[in-house]
């Protein structure tokens, strides 16, 4: 599957079929800190990916002054 | 995943609460954990006028839509600060948002206005980026909501981020820090009421109610603020949060409930008080005779512009 991330935005391939939850552990990614969006909306964290699917992890923690 | 509510497809779950919501009743949620902290705070009156600062980014844009959700009459203001692209692009996100809505966008632009821009006033005065954006912002939003009129400023702080400043503060014990993180401070001579809505909420659902709402906002992080130690600090809480769900919001509504008034004493008392003086430049409370955002000004007016690049290209 096509997984899209940012910051610096980049493409990368997983094989699939891989559960969100799988994915975000295989990339070092926390789940509090990121959401995963296929479509236009949001991908729950029990929904399985196909090896044909295409996601955007999207980084939630923004910073600077407060 | 199936909705707490209504036991449809859930789209989001959020662990400290032990729960998953369907779109619908996620934003619903996102809207009574506002009113509930507004109504527990008592942010804002019936009547009241407020002024939401919007940067572009997912919390004050989430916020501003919020507000004007419930019924609230809130207008926005935008500050470009000159960070290169980031706030041309933010800007741009701010008021497509704002002109889809039919919103009204106040904007204060440093560089056409004061001559310069956070980069630069960074580097004239050494100051650390963040340090003289957040000093400049609040300066300016206070200004702009005493001259419009307006009863209060509303900033999209959500739980995170008051978590990681509290955790902050907590780790070096700054006491006088400590006795002003409170989710209102009431208004004063020459400053508004500051108030923080979204405290109830957290960081990734601000980012998963704009999604759902259809609101674009600049997701790329400030190029200032990249490696800050607010960005350590909320890395640390979330390592936390993922092994103790609830951490962050025990942690910070704690402090408010247990704690917070025992600082009370530690706030400067020329501040707490409204002693102060007026600025010679621009008829602000100071501390000193000029405010800090007019000294800030003065050292960096005219000061060569800061370009920010990156492997060679401007950003």
């Amino acid at each position: 599957m096509k997984v899209n991330l940012r910051n610096p935005t980049r493409t990368i391939e997983v094989e699939g079929p891989m559960s969100i939850v799988a994915l975000l552990r295989r990339l070092d990614l926390n789940r509090e800190s990121v959401l995963v969006i296929r479509d236009g909306t949001l991908v729950p964290g029990d929904a399985l990916l196909e090896d044909n699917a295409e996601v955007e992890i999207r980084p939630v923690i923004s910073g600077g002054s407060t | 995943m199936k909705c707490r509510v209504c036991r449809e497809p859930a789209v989001i779950d959020i662990r400290r609460h032990n729960a998953n919501f369907c779109s619908d009743h996620f934003l619903r949620l996102v809207r009574d954990q506002t009113t509930k902290a507004i109504d527990e705070f008592q942010m804002i009156r019936p009547g009241e006028r407020v002024l939401v600062a919007v940067s572009g980014g997912k919390d004050s844009l989430a916020l501003w839509d919020v507000l004007n959700e419930l019924g609230y009459e809130a207008d926005g203001l935008y500050i470009g600060l000159g960070i290169g692209g980031y706030s041309d692009r933010s800007g741009e996100m701010t008021r497509a948002f704002a002109a889809d809505r039919g919103l009204t966008l106040h904007e204060v632009d440093l560089r056409a206005e004061y001559d310069t821009d956070v980069p630069t006033a960074a580097k004239a005065t050494r100051r650390v980026p963040c340090s003289a954006c957040g000093m400049s912002k609040r300066h300016l939003f206070d200004q702009a909501a005493l001259d419009g009129g307006y009863d209060a400023v509303a900033t999209g702080h959500n739980l995170d981020d008051e978590a990681a400043v509290l955790f902050g503060n907590t780790l070096r014990w700054q006491t006088e820090y400590l006795a002003r993180q409170l989710p209102v401070l009431p208004a004063r001579p020459g400053f508004p009421r500051k108030i923080k809505p979204l405290v109830r909420l957290g960081e990734r659902e601000m980012a998963a109610y704009c999604v759902l709402r259809g609101i674009d906002y600049i997701v790329e992080e400030c190029p200032m603020a990249v490696g800050n130690k607010h960005l350590g600090y909320k890395e640390a809480l979330n390592a936390i949060e993922a092994t103790s769900p609830g951490s962050k919001h025990d942690f910070y509504f704690g402090f408010l409930a247990r704690a917070a008034e025992r600082f009370r004493d530690a706030a400067p008392a020329a501040l707490e008080s409204g002693d102060l003086a007026t600025c010679e430049r621009c008829g602000s409370p100071s501390t000193s005779e000029v405010c800090a955002f007019c000294r800030l000004i003065e050292r960096s007016a005219g000061h060569e512009p800061v370009t920010l690049t990156r492997k060679g290209k401007p950003l």
